[in-house]
This record gives structure tokens, C-alpha cells and sequence, in this order.
């Protein structure tokens, strides 16, 4: 069975053992990750990616700079065309909003189209719990939601399990024949799908970008899974983050060519969807109510705290897929709907619940793979060091680091001192290695975390000053006169 | 990040031999001087030198690390300004990008630290790498080196995404007498080190290396040259808890000649105690 035990809220190293003791996780991710970044690459080779990159950086500049005017005519233009605008401050707030939008449609059935601000909300728990029926209608969020699993990653959902455990959840859940071919169950979930975009009474859908210009909601899929929730139930429901909005359509244009280059390495997805409007008059189809409600969420705070430069993220994945730590823990370890570097760097500052969100800014080794995968030149390493920096001052730091780097900068700032502490490392450490045959094998708590896994080499007997000092004077000697010149 | 031209080729430079090749191996300080030396370059060392404040910037503490960053500026100022050097050379990607990115890019903001801000720059100017101040800057293309084995390359982190130096150490490398180049899948992936990233998240770090060390393996190389001993001490903490056969060494060992596959070090055997024999006889047969 592939019933899942993935528990988001366990301790952050309870998360993270779990992920790395997770055999069948590592094939899935090493499949991938691997892929996906191949496929970026060469697609954004494809054209050139770097003019691209700036392009859409500069664009996302002037969307974070103008937000707030964007955004009023954002929604000025939707209900010009006849939509609906609401505002949330937070995921309550969305919930309530989207519930009372139910509530006065008489909604039954609720279809979605993948969304990470309605993941980030839990929106379908909201609506079950009211009584509601709701169906994940991307390939991926169906199969997840078959067995009550978050998605991994940000487009990918379902990346966390391998082809072979798919099928096994999908026979187990829809009682269809074992088979390992894609195509096969791709049509299973086809027809089953088909009954429920029939049956549906609200489509619910993210936004990969908003064009303030039109006031159009556009959305991205492989599947067209976004358009027929858009289209076919009588009420359709976006929520979209506040930071999902361009200007115009050749900025949304430029938006949707990075996006998909980088996402899945395409140079068009196979959908994309754009509404502007509730069904017209003469309209052969179309919902007869059109709802946006845009999603703040922690993401004014990320702006006045400096960290706008994370509003510019597109959402594409790219990070994820390059990131060595992502490829070996994926993302449910980090606890949050969003993963990988970028979720690292929002999951502490949006309004969420994530059990140890304090440790994502320090699950990187600042690489900067991720940064060099951005298609908007985000600078991710950069963000989680100024986290980090904003712990430490806000003294949410732990006592013994606190005291262990005050400690290591008090040494440092002497000579005197920083040499004697050589000289004792020196001793201690070759005492150790005395012990276990040249590298040290095992050290005392906290540097156990090291030796577990690990040899480290003993300090050098001679430091490199004290070689280089009886040198010089050797130096010295022989020519008798001075070869360095005095220390200022 | 402005790097100063030179007109004229510079004649003295100032070691910034970082804190751990001071401490732990002083070998890899020896060859830095040693190379420079060869390439006409006279090599003087501020012995008041520690720490960059790497680790305390890297783990958010600003205040501590700008305390190292002032004593640093301190220190080799000095120097510069009295023309007894042209430059600082460090033999580290992480440090050089410390020192020559992050002390004005983070440390010094430009309006509270203007001056100090205005000091790091005029520092982040004429401080290089150990392989860029050879080939970009003395214009080397080669080391006049020898090594009989296999060689192969990974490019550490800051040195690749920070300064974005790739080319001068695999130039230097390739020019070797002797050594056979193999490739090395996923050169420019991260070791897994990531400073205090490699005890507060040891297990993701250790899965990371072994990452690494298993394409070492794949790769055959006797020996993986790179520009950081930071990333050296965690893949060779891997490869000799794993024992195995490949070695990370400093690329200035490398350059310098001095590393000799034939009398490699002697392999460690793998630690198992729990598996090993009591019996001293079965311990002989492998």
C-alpha cells in the first residue's frame, strides 16, 4: 500500500530524517530534478536567455516598485468587464470570502486547477469541511489528493514518487489494472476527470499572471485542466497572491516565456488561459460569475521588510529543481506549501503555520545554484543570509550559537589570542587523532554532528605563520639582509 | 565587483592565507608563496591576520563580523597604502568573495559606513583569488607542472557563482605535464559543506558529499583539485571515512608539483566497529 504518513507538522528534523531515509523519494527526485534542469537549460539556451532573464527582471522591478497602483487598476479593469474583486488579508479571510461565494451559488461540487495560494490557504479543507466536494483536476494534484498527500514542489506536485508509485496509488484508488505506462493511466484519470468537469458547479484556480491592462487572469497548464475550470462550472474563483500581477500583455507574454522555459523547459506550455470577464451575452459558454480575490498573506510584510525581491518569484520551480538540498530532502521536508530555496526565504515571512519555519533560512549552503537558475536573477542566497541576520537581531537565535560565535570573534580579534588558540587546537586535535590512526574519528557534542559521518584532520603541529616566520629569519641569515619588507 | 587593471605586472602581493590554511594547512599556504615566487612575485605576510568573519556573517551574526572585517581592513590597508604591496592574494573562494564582495555589498552599508564602505572597495579592488591573480592578473597560462595520475576538478561554490572563476584554475589544470584530465559529473555542485550547514543540518550535508564522493568515485580521478580547503576538509572527511582511494587537494599543492599519486597516502580502513571481528586473525583478510 502507498497510504501516506507525510506529516508536515512533525519537527523540522524529524521531516528532514524522514526525507533523507526515503529510498524510494531519492530515485524520485534524482529522476526529476535532473531532467527538469537539463530541459531548463536547454531551452533557455534556446533563445537568448540572459537578454530574456533581464527582461523579465526589470519588468518585475517596476510591478513590485508600482504594486499598489497595479493592482487598483487591476481591479478596476476586472469589474469594468464585469468580475468580481475581493480582498484578503489572510487565509481565513480567503476561506470566508470563497465559502460565502459558495454559500449564495448553492455550490455542490468545487473543481480546481492547481494552486499554491489555495494550497497555502488549505482552501480545500475549508470547503470540504462546509460540505463541499472538491476535485484536483491537474494530473498531478489528482493523484496526490487520491492519497491525501501535499504537493512537493511548486509545479511538479506529485515529484515526490516515483512512476511505480503512482501506479500503485492509482490502482489502489480507482481500482484500474496494474500498468506502468503513463499513457494508459493518464486516460484513466481522463474520463474520471471528464464526469467531474461535467458535474462541477464552481472552478477554483490560481493565477500565474494577472494583466492589470485587461484585467485578464491568465493560467498556465499542460492539461487545459485550467481551462475547463474556468469555463465550464457557473461560478469561477481565482486567488491569486498580490504579487502575480503584470502591466501589460507583452509583459505578460514576456512572464509566460520565461515561466514555461524554466518550468518544464518548453517553449510554450500546451495551455494557456486567459479570463477577463464573466460569461457575455451571445457567449456559447463561460461562468456567470467571475471572482478574483487577491491574496495578501504576509506579503506587504515581505515588502516592508526588505524582502520584496522575493514578490519577483514567477513561480517556476527552477530553484527547486537545481537546489542540492531540494534534491536530496525534496519539499515536504520543509514543511511549507512552497520549497526549495524560494520556499526557505517566504515560508518564514508569510502568514503560515510551518513547524520550525526558524530553520529553513539556514537549510542552504548558499551555493547560489538557485540564483543562476532564476529566471528573474532572484538573489536567494542573499535573502537567507539577511534572514538569518534578521534572527540573530531579533534574538531568535539559539543561546549556545550566540555564545559560540561571540566567543569564536573574541578569539579572532587578537593574535595573541587566535595563536594560543591554535596551539591548543593543535594539541587537542592531535591527541584525537592520536587516537583513531591520523584523521580524527569522533569529537565531542556539538562537533559530533562532523565525526558521525566524517573524519577531520588534526590542526597542523607547525602553523603556517610559525613556518613561514622560521623561513624568513632563515632567509634572513643566509642572505643576511631582509627579503620582507617591515610591517607597517 | 571593479577589479584594479595593472599596468605594469604587480611585484609584491600580501597573503591573506586564511585561517584555516594557517592553522590546519600550513602545506597549502607554502605552495601559495611557493607559486607565487616562481612567477616573480614576492610574497609578504601580515602576521596580525585572522579571520575574514566569514563563519559569523555566513550565520547572520553582522556585528561580529563586521569586527573582522574592520580589523581586516586594518591590517592590510596598511600595506597597500604604503606601496609595499599591489595586492592581496588569498587562496580561497570563499574568503576572496568574503573579503572582496560581501565586506561593502553587505557589511557596510552606504549610507550609515560610507567611509568604511568607500576603504572595503578600494580593498575589494586588488583582492584576487590565488588562480585568477595568475592568470588574469600575472597572465600565466602555465604552471610548468607535473603530476602522474588522473586529475579532475570541482569547482567550489563561491569561487564558481560569487567571483565567477572557472576558467583560470581549469587552464592551469589542463596545462599539467602528466596528468591525464577526467571528467567529473556534477563538478559544480555544491560538496555539502555550507560552513555551520554542515553540523546544524549534518545528515542533508553528509548526503550531499556522499553525492559528491560517489562521482569522484565514478570520475577514477587519483586526485580532485580545488580552490577552497573548506570544501577539501568535507569531501576528504568522506573520501577517507569511505575509504577510498581519491583525495581532494588544494589546487596550489597541485600547481606546486607536489602532489605525488605514487606515494599517495596510505588508504584508511573503512570504520565499522560493529561489523569488525573480534578475532585478530579474520581482521588480516580483507
Amino acid at each position: 500500500m502507498t497510504t501516506s504518513v507525510i506529516d508536515l507538522h512533525a519537527p523540522y528534523k524529524e521531516r528532514v530524517a524522514d526525507a533523507l531515509n526515503n529510498k524510494h523519494l531519492k530515485t524520485a527526485l534524482n529522476r526529476s530534478t535532473v531532467r527538469m534542469s537539463a530541459q531548463r537549460i536547454s531551452a533557455m539556451g534556446a533563445v537568448d536567455g540572459q537578454t530574456l532573464r533581464n527582461q523579465v527582471r526589470q519588468m518585475k522591478e517596476h510591478v513590485i516598485a508600482n504594486l499598489p497602483d497595479l493592482l487598483e487598476q487591476l481591479e478596476s479593469n476586472i469589474q469594468a468587464n464585469g468580475g468580481q474583486v475581493h480582498w484578503a488579508q489572510d487565509g481565513a479571510e480567503v476561506n470566508r470570502i470563497v465559502l460565502e461565494i459558495a454559500r449564495k451559488a448553492n455550490v455542490q461540487k468545487v473543481i480546481k486547477s492547481k494552486s499554491m495560494a489555495t494550497e497555502e490557504v488549505h482552501l480545500n479543507d475549508a470547503l470540504e469541511a462546509a460540505g463541499m466536494q472538491v476535485v484536483e483536476t491537474d494530473l498531478g494534484e489528482y493523484i496526490i489528493q487520491l492519497n491525501h498527500e501535499p504537493p512537493s514542489h511548486i509545479v511538479a506536485p506529485v515529484i515526490h514518487r516515483r512512476l511505480e508509485d503512482i501506479a500503485q496509488i492509482m490502482q489502489d484508488k480507482l481500482d484500474m489494472p496494474p500498468t506502468l505506462d503513463p499513457e494508459v493511466m493518464c486516460a484513466v484519470a481522463r474520463v474520471k476527470l471528464r464526469e467531474e468537469f461535467l458535474k462541477a458547479d464552481m472552478g477554483v484556480s490560481g493565477c500565474n499572471f494577472a494583466i492589470a491592462e485587461t484585467g485578464t487572469i491568465c493560467t498556465v497548464t499542460n492539461e487545459g485542466n485550467g481551462r475547463m475550470t474556468s469555463g465550464m462550472p457557473r461560478v469561477y474563483v481565482v486567488i491569486m497572491g498580490i504579487e502575480k500581477i503584470v502591466p501589460t500583455p507583452e509583459d505578460a507574454f514576456l512572464q509566460y516565456q520565461a515561466l514555461c522555459r524554466s518550468a518544464t523547459g518548453q517553449n510554450f506550455s500546451v495551455y494557456l488561459s486567459m479570463t477577463s470577464s464573466p460569461r457575455q451575452p451571445g457567449d456559447a459558454d463561460g461562468p456567470e460569475e467571475f471572482h478574483v480575490v487577491l491574496l495578501d498573506n504576509g506579503r506587504t510584510d515581505m515588502l516592508e521588510k526588505g524582502y520584496g525581491e522575493a514578490l519577483m518569484c514567477i513561480r517556476c520551480g527552477a530553484c527547486l529543481n537545481v537546489c542540492p538540498v531540494y534534491r536530496e530532502i525534496g519539499g515536504h521536508a520543509y514543511g511549507s506549501t512552497y520549497s526549495g530555496p524560494i520556499g526557505a526565504v517566504i515560508s518564514p515571512i508569510l502568514h503560515t503555520d510551518v513547524t520550525n519555519s526558524e530553520k529553513l533560512p539556514h537549510a542552504s549552503t548558499l551555493c547560489g545554484a538557485c540564483r543562476e537558475a532564476c529566471p528573474v536573477k532572484i538573489d536567494l542566497p542573499r535573502l537567507l543570509l539577511d534572514l538569518r541576520s534578521d534572527q540573530v537581531q531579533a534574538e531568535q537565535g539559539s543561546w549556545f550559537d550566540k555564545v559560540a560565535m561571540q566567543g569564536f570573534v573574541q578569539t579572532m580579534t587578537s593574535r595573541a589570542r587566535y595563536e594560543n588558540a591554535g596551539k591548543l587546537a593543535s594539541v587537542g586535535s592531535n591527541l584525537l587523532a592520536g587516537l583513531t590512526g591520523g584523521n580524527i574519528k569522533f569529537m565531542p557534542p556539538p562537533l559530533t554532528a562532523w565525526t558521525n559521518s566524517r573524519n577531520f584532520p588534526p590542526f597542523a603541529k607547525h602553523s603556517f605563520r610559525e613556518l613561514w616566520q622560521e623561513r624568513t629569519s632563515r632567509r634572513k641569515e643566509i642572505s643576511g639582509e631582509r627579503t620582507t619588507p617591515p610591517a607597517p | 565587483m571593479h577589479k584594479k587593471q595593472f599596468s605594469t605586472p604587480p611585484r609584491r602581493v600580501a597573503l591573506f592565507v586564511t585561517c584555516m590554511v594557517d592553522m590546519i594547512y600550513p602545506e597549502v599556504g607554502m605552495a601559495t608563496a611557493e607559486l607565487l615566487e616562481r612567477h616573480g612575485v614576492e610574497v609578504v605576510f601580515p602576521y596580525e591576520q585572522t579571520c575574514c568573519g566569514q563563519p559569523a556573517f555566513n550565520a547572520g551574526y553582522r556585528d561580529e563580523a563586521r569586527l573582522l572585517a574592520h580589523r581586516f581592513i586594518e591590517i592590510f590597508e596598511p600595506f597597500l597604502q604604503q606601496g609595499l604591496v599591489d595586492a592581496i592574494v588569498v587562496p580561497s573562494g570563499s574568503c576572496a568573495t568574503m573579503v572582496s564582495h560581501f565586506y561593502a555589498a553587505a557589511l557596510f552599508e552606504e549610507a550609515t559606513d560610507t567611509a568604511v564602505r568607500q576603504r572595503a572597495e578600494a580593498l575589494a579592488a586588488v583582492t584576487f583569488e590565488l588562480t585568477e591573480f595568475l592568470v588574469d592578473v600575472l597572465g600565466v597560462t602555465t604552471t610548468n607542472s607535473r603530476f602522474a595520475g588522473k586529475l579532475t576538478y570541482h569547482a567550489c561554490c563561491h569561487l564558481l557563482r560569487e567571483l565567477k572563476i572557472d576558467e583560470q584554475p581549469r587552464q592551469l589544470l589542463a596545462a599539467i605535464e602528466g596528468a591525464e584530465m577526467v571528467e567529473l559529473t556534477g563538478a559544480e555542485e555544491c560538496c555539502g559543506f555550507g560552513g555551520l550547514f554542515a553540523l546544524k543540518n549534518a545528515n542533508i550535508s553528509t548526503a550531499m558529499g556522499q553525492r559528491k564522493t560517489r562521482h569522484l568515485a565514478e570520475s577514477g580521478a587519483d586526485v580532485v583539485a580545488l580552490c577552497d580547503v573548506s570544501c577539501m576538509t568535507h569531501i576528504n572527511g568522506l573520501l577517507s571515512r569511505q575509504a577510498q582511494r581519491c583525495r581532494a587537494v588544494h589546487i596550489a599543492e597541485v600547481l606546486n608539483s607536489q602532489v605525488d599519486v605514487a606515494v599517495a597516502p596510505p588508504t584508511v580502513a573503512p570504520s565499522a566497529p560493529e561489523k569488525r571481528s573480534r578475532r585478530w586473525q579474520d581482521q588480516k583478510t580483507k
